[in-house]
């Protein structure tokens, strides 16, 4: 157990440093440097704005400073907007990021695991069909056309929701559909194969036979072992809350740190994209090792050591 | 009952026996034969060879160019003349999105080849050659996998556009498709390098390939003539998967600014720019939104199709 942990640690270390190196030769294979752009500005003035950021070092210094800082937790400075920092945006902006995430998280596995489990348990009647229509549908909508349809229905045609801004319960729910509309559909799907795979089982047969009932067969018996699927999607889940939130953030006006990043892709902000792509991996990274140990303490049969494929 | 003794006559040499035997068909019939009976999969291949026509031969027999702009009927809705109406600028709509078609499609089949190449070639060395050499391939795959797909396809595309913006390039906020191209290709081979690896470690330790050894057949001939044509199942049903995916991933990347340059259009771009006047003029959203969702789902289904009848082993 200890050993799987160590490694499983030392790798995701292993591939956040890689994460960083390769952003940061990224950033600085972009010729002509970050103050190279819309004006051409007088040599001695680059030269002092390059000294101020410290672009005039060696290459193995800056890149020295540079893990050095990140190991400290310093992302360095926006090369945009003087004054702001890229931990300043993360702190200022990542708490909305994280409500509208979790909200669209919480939809997402209610509704989609809820759904799967009526389709499986109604299999091959209506319910079924209905529901799995829609998640058939739903898998191949992207959240920027959801998002509109939803704005243009519920906010510009029928004016029950605010259309864009942030701030009361009411702006959440537009953006979190938006969110959970694809990972519903794909949770439903899978928790409804899942499920019909557990019910044929014969322990089902058994839990049936010495007369439990219903709900204590559906709730205790299937539907525990039916959602171990689902458990080892919330790590893709995640990454892709997060990376629609980028889109999502940006049709309804969110303040959250996927508008920004859109913000600074548009500004040519180098250190705010390769700082946020920097956070962003190091989270998701983190959260796919979380949600690794979580889910063999969730089942048993799966053992620690066993390498995964 | 009465016992004749008619009924212990022998049968004679039996003709029956012809009638028994079937035309042995090959992987691939048989392949296509189920692909058939799925109406779903069916309806897919038809309207992807439909969008294909249309992407191809469309922007010939309209009119206008998805470039050519007139003020004076911009804005409008859909028309004898302009039969999905025009953009703010007033730019046919209709050849916008056979164009954007066009972009998209490009993008799907370039991504689709790439990964074949790329994953088939990797995967393939790494499944063969094995030890070391696997561990370290297969680990580096890990490692790009422990980071979203979007989040590398996002850097490299910033990467691409400021390296074209320099070498003398459009300045403007979009990429050439070639660097679409490029970072699609640059990252999505890895599912498919995973898949080949599988397969090629299953197939290798198999008699055949013990014989095509033991006759001398070099590494390279095994690979490609043994192993890698018994993998194809996968291989394809892989290749598709990922064109919806790339798809997908162009529209997004267009809708956040990182996609092509105006006045090209692809489908992204075409929703991202009715989003500025959707309250007006919503049918700019809605022709081209249609066009993703329903292309997107042609290509699941085909997938899910090619799945059942490629490698039914696959089948959920």
């Amino acid at each position: 157990m200890l050993e799987y942990l160590f490694r499983r640690l030392l790798s995701a270390v292993f591939a956040i440093w890689v994460v960083i190196t390769v952003t940061f030769i990224i950033m600085h294979a972009i010729p002509g440097g970050p103050f190279q752009r819309d004006k051409v500005i007088p040599e001695a003035i680059r030269k002092n704005i390059e000294a101020r950021y410290k672009l005039d070092q060696p290459l193995l210094v800056q890149y020295r400073d540079y893990l050095g800082n990140l190991v400290r937790g310093d992302l360095g400075p926006s090369f945009r907007y003087r004054g702001q920092t890229v931990n300043g945006i993360i702190e200022a902006r990542f708490p909305v990021s994280m409500q509208l995430g979790l909200t669209a998280f919480a939809i997402a596995i209610i509704l989609g695991v809820s759904a799967g489990i009526l389709a499986a348990l109604y299999q091959g009647r209506f319910l079924d069909y209905l529901t799995m229509s829609f998640s058939t549908v739903g898998v191949a909508v992207p959240s920027f056309i959801l998002g509109t349809l939803l704005m243009y229905f519920l906010s510009s045609k029928f004016k029950l929701l605010p259309s864009a801004q942030w701030g009361t319960p009411l702006h959440v729910i537009m953006p979190a559909i938006a969110l959970a509309g694809l990972p519903t559909a794909f949770i439903a799907r899978l928790t409804r194969s899942s499920m019909i795979d557990v019910l044929s089982q014969d322990y089902m047969k058994t839990a049936v036979a010495k007369g439990l009932p219903r709900w204590r067969v559906v709730w205790l018996h299937a539907v525990k072992n039916a959602i171990i699927p689902v458990i080892t999607y919330a790590g893709p889940l995640l990454a892709g809350i997060i990376t629609g939130t980028f889109v999502v953030e940006n049709i309804f006006a969110v303040p959250g740190l996927g508008k920004h990043f859109v913000i600074s892709i548009y500004n040519r902000d180098y250190t705010v994209i390769l700082g946020l792509t920097a956070f962003y991996s190091v989270f998701l990274i983190g959260l796919n090792v979380a949600v690794d140990i979580a889910y063999t303490l969730i089942d048993p049969r799966i053992k620690l050591t066993a390498r995964k494929e | 009952m009465a016992l004749s003794p008619e009924l212990f006559k022998p049968l004679g040499k039996i003709e029956t026996q012809a009638d028994i035997v079937r035309p042995s068909i090959t992987y691939w019939q048989d392949a296509w034969r189920r692909l058939k009976k799925n109406p779903l999969a069916m309806a897919s291949l038809i309207f992807i060879t439909f969008l294909l026509l249309a992407a191809i031969i469309g922007p010939f027999l309209s009119p206008y160019s998805y470039s050519d702009q007139n003020f004076d009927r911009a804005n409008l809705g859909p028309c004898w003349a302009h039969p999905l109406g025009t953009d703010g600028l007033g730019r046919d709509q209709l050849v916008r999105v056979m164009y954007g078609a066009r972009i998209s499609l490009a993008v799907g089949f370039v991504a689709a080849t790439t990964t074949f190449i790329i994953g088939v070639i990797f995967g393939g060395i790494a499944g063969l050659a094995g030890g070391w050499i696997d561990n370290i391939m297969m680990r580096f795959v890990d490692i790009m996998y422990s980071v979203p797909f979007l989040l590398w396809v996002i850097m490299l595309a910033v990467l691409l556009r400021e390296l074209s913006s320099q070498r003398g390039g459009a300045s403007g906020s979009g990429v050439n498709l070639f660097s679409i191209f490029l970072a699609l290709s640059l990252v999505y081979w890895l599912p498919m390098a995973r898949i080949v690896r599988g397969q090629i470690l299953s197939l290798k330790e198999q008699e055949f390939i013990l014989a095509a050894r033991t006759i001398g057949a070099s590494p390279n001939k095994i690979l490609l003539q043994h192993l890698i044509p018994n993998a194809m199942g996968p291989i394809i049903v892989t290749a598709t998967i990922s064109i919806p995916e790339a798809i997908f991933t162009e529209a997004f990347l267009s809708f956040i600014g990182l996609g092509v340059s105006a006045p090209m259009a692809s489908w992204g771009m075409l929703a991202s720019d009715a989003l500025t006047a959707l309250k007006s003029y919503p049918h700019l959203l809605l022709f081209p939104g249609i066009a993703i969702c329903i292309t997107l789902l042609a290509f699941n289904f085909l997938g899910d199709g090619l799945r059942d009848a490629l490698d039914p082993r696959m089948r959920k």
